[in-house]
């Protein structure tokens, strides 16, 4: 059914990795991603490896997750893998006609595909360990200094965290919606291409209907509660810089350091 | 002749994740044809998920669902035919409705059902004649309609493939006094017409009181009692600590029934009540 499907896959946790601000998680998975292209040798990839699972492991987050979280990717890290197996240039190891696998190739392969699973698994854990309203908050908070050019900064985040908001909603409704039709013999599993377009019709329509209804009664109950933009909004839960999110700056920078080093020292 | 059985009915959402939760447990039921059959229970009894097992929208955990004499789920290629023989009218159905014309609409189930053009022709403008639509209404968009319309347009597209069991989940729900009574008094009529099966979930015990022969009662997805109305009725004080509510001429009846006044608590109607209030009042003047 659809309602299996979710959507946000935010893991409720008050694990330290959890507590942490929200900006600064944000933060971090970026510093993460630089760390992970600045990293140029062996060495510094696998501070990264340890570092990203060390992250796991505190949260708490069942490590399967990681393979959910990598599922989507993996057509493209065997696509990327192949491309570089078969066209970095160097000693041969292999031949035939005009395909051929070089030493490089595959040390390129290999850490190319370690590269992306690290970045995805990475930046998987930020939204696993944020709750997607934490989430846009951060971004806002983040984004802030837009504000100077203009930027609809605020009106940005309320458009993410209603649509966000309104996904379990549509899914329900969605669902309710197909089986009322089926209901009444509406067959959406067989057919061509062409019969099952026309299938969703029957459904489309009224979750449209029903969208704009809901958005007409959302924007009247904002407008009956005052809501006029972000100018003057003061905030009920204020985000706060604990010692917890400095430590954790301080391991990244760290390990960011180490990398550059690393590539310093081991050429 | 039965019309809907189940054996032994379990359902389970999203089993073996931490969300698992059984809506509907060990259900066995046999609805005989010709019934009305009033379907209460609280919020999350289970009775939503329990219809919708009636026409194999879903699908049972464990147990079976049969439809007169067959399994409903035995050959998944017949299971469309029986969504026609089993006409399921969801909780505001008017949020449904998708045709250009009322008239497109009702005729998506019979049309969906491969009847000739003819046929889709007669049936559409049956059920519109069930739910009180007139021949004008028929061409407008059903968007232009008020609230309860829609609604009628709704149910008429279920009446339309002629089911020989009728499930209504709530039609009557956030629908003014009048319009309440209107719906049930054409679901009524068309009861008495076709002579068919029909299930009406809902929260107001008059209104299975008034229309309903019997009641099927779910507590915490299981099945309490499936009895004729005035039987469950009469059991006002379990119905009570389930949280729902009796019919006030039952809780009258019940209160009286307590105090030892020599009366029948399992009257509910209005008019039964006063047959039995005129009685009482004879055998106790003969009594002195």
């Amino acid at each position: 059914m659809i309602k299996d499907i979710t959507i946000g896959q935010y893991f409720p946790g008050r694990s330290p990795v959890h507590r942490l601000d929200p900006r600064v998680k944000i933060l971090l998975a970026l510093g993460y991603i630089v760390l992970l292209f600045i990293a140029q040798n062996a060495w510094g990839l696998a501070l990264g490896v340890v570092l990203g699972f060390g992250a796991y492991v505190i949260s708490q987050i069942p490590l399967v997750m990681i393979l959910k979280s990598l599922k989507p990717v993996v057509p493209i890290i065997i696509f990327t893998a192949v491309l570089n197996m078969l066209f970095v240039d160097g000693e041969a190891l292999w031949q035939w006609w005009i395909i051929k696998i070089t030493r490089e190739g595959i040390h390129t392969a290999v850490f190319m595909a370690v590269r992306i699973i690290c970045l995805i698994a990475g930046t998987s854990l930020l939204t696993y360990t944020t709750s997607p309203i934490a989430l846009t908050d951060g971004i806002e908070r983040l984004m802030n200094p837009l504000k100077r050019f203009h930027f609809p900064v605020h009106e940005l985040a309320m458009m993410m965290t209603i649509a966000l908001r309104f996904i379990p909603t549509l899914i329900e409704e969605t669902d309710k919606i197909m089986s009322a039709q089926k209901a009444r013999g509406a067959d959406l599993e067989t057919g061509g291409l062409m019969q099952r377009a026309r299938a969703l019709i029957p459904i489309l329509i009224p979750l449209f209907v029903s969208s704009f209804r809901r958005a007409d009664e959302l924007a009247l109950a904002m407008e009956c509660r005052c809501y006029r933009g972000g100018e003057g909004r003061t905030r009920m839960k204020q985000l706060h810089m604990g010692p917890g999110d400095f430590a954790a700056c301080g391991i990244i920078l760290a390990c960011i350091a180490g990398v550059v080093a690393l590539n310093l020292l081991l050429p | 002749m039965t019309a809907i059985r189940t054996e032994h009915l379990t359902h389970t959402y999203s089993p073996n994740t931490p969300f698992q939760k059984v809506a509907v447990e060990d259900v066995s039921i046999a609805i005989e044809e010709g019934e009305y059959v009033g379907v209460i229970g609280h919020t999350g009894s289970g009775k939503s998920t329990l219809i919708q097992h009636l026409n194999g929208l879903l699908a049972p955990t464990s147990g079976k669902v049969f439809i007169g004499e067959e399994d409903l789920w035995a050959d998944k290629a017949k299971l469309r035919s029986f969504r026609f023989a089993v006409g399921l009218v969801f909780q505001y159905p008017e949020y449904q409705l998708f045709g250009e014309t009322v008239y497109s609409d009702i005729a998506f189930g019979p049309t969906n059902m491969g009847l000739t053009p003819d046929e889709v022709d007669s049936r559409v403008r049956q059920a519109a004649r069930f739910v009180g639509l007139t021949e004008e209404k028929l061409q407008k968009s059903p968007f232009e309609l008020s609230g309860g319309q829609k609604r009628r347009v709704a149910i008429a597209g279920v009446l339309a493939m002629d089911p020989r069991v009728l499930i209504l989940d709530e039609p009557t729900a956030g629908l003014d006094p009048k319009g309440r009574d209107k719906i049930l008094g054409e679901i009524r009529e068309y009861h008495q017409e076709k002579k068919n099966t029909i299930l009406l979930v809902s929260h107001s015990m008059e209104d299975i009181a008034k229309n309903a022969t019997m009641a099927l009662v779910m507590n915490q997805a299981r099945l309490f009692c499936y009895d004729r109305v005035e039987e469950v009725f009469g059991r006002g004080e379990e119905l009570s600590r389930m949280g729902l509510a009796v019919p006030q001429v039952s809780r009258v009846f019940l209160s009286l029934a307590k105090r030892g006044i020599p009366i029948d608590p399992r009257v509910y109607t209005v008019e039964a009540a006063r047959d039995e209030i005129i009685r009482c009042v004879k055998e106790g003047r003969q009594g002195k």
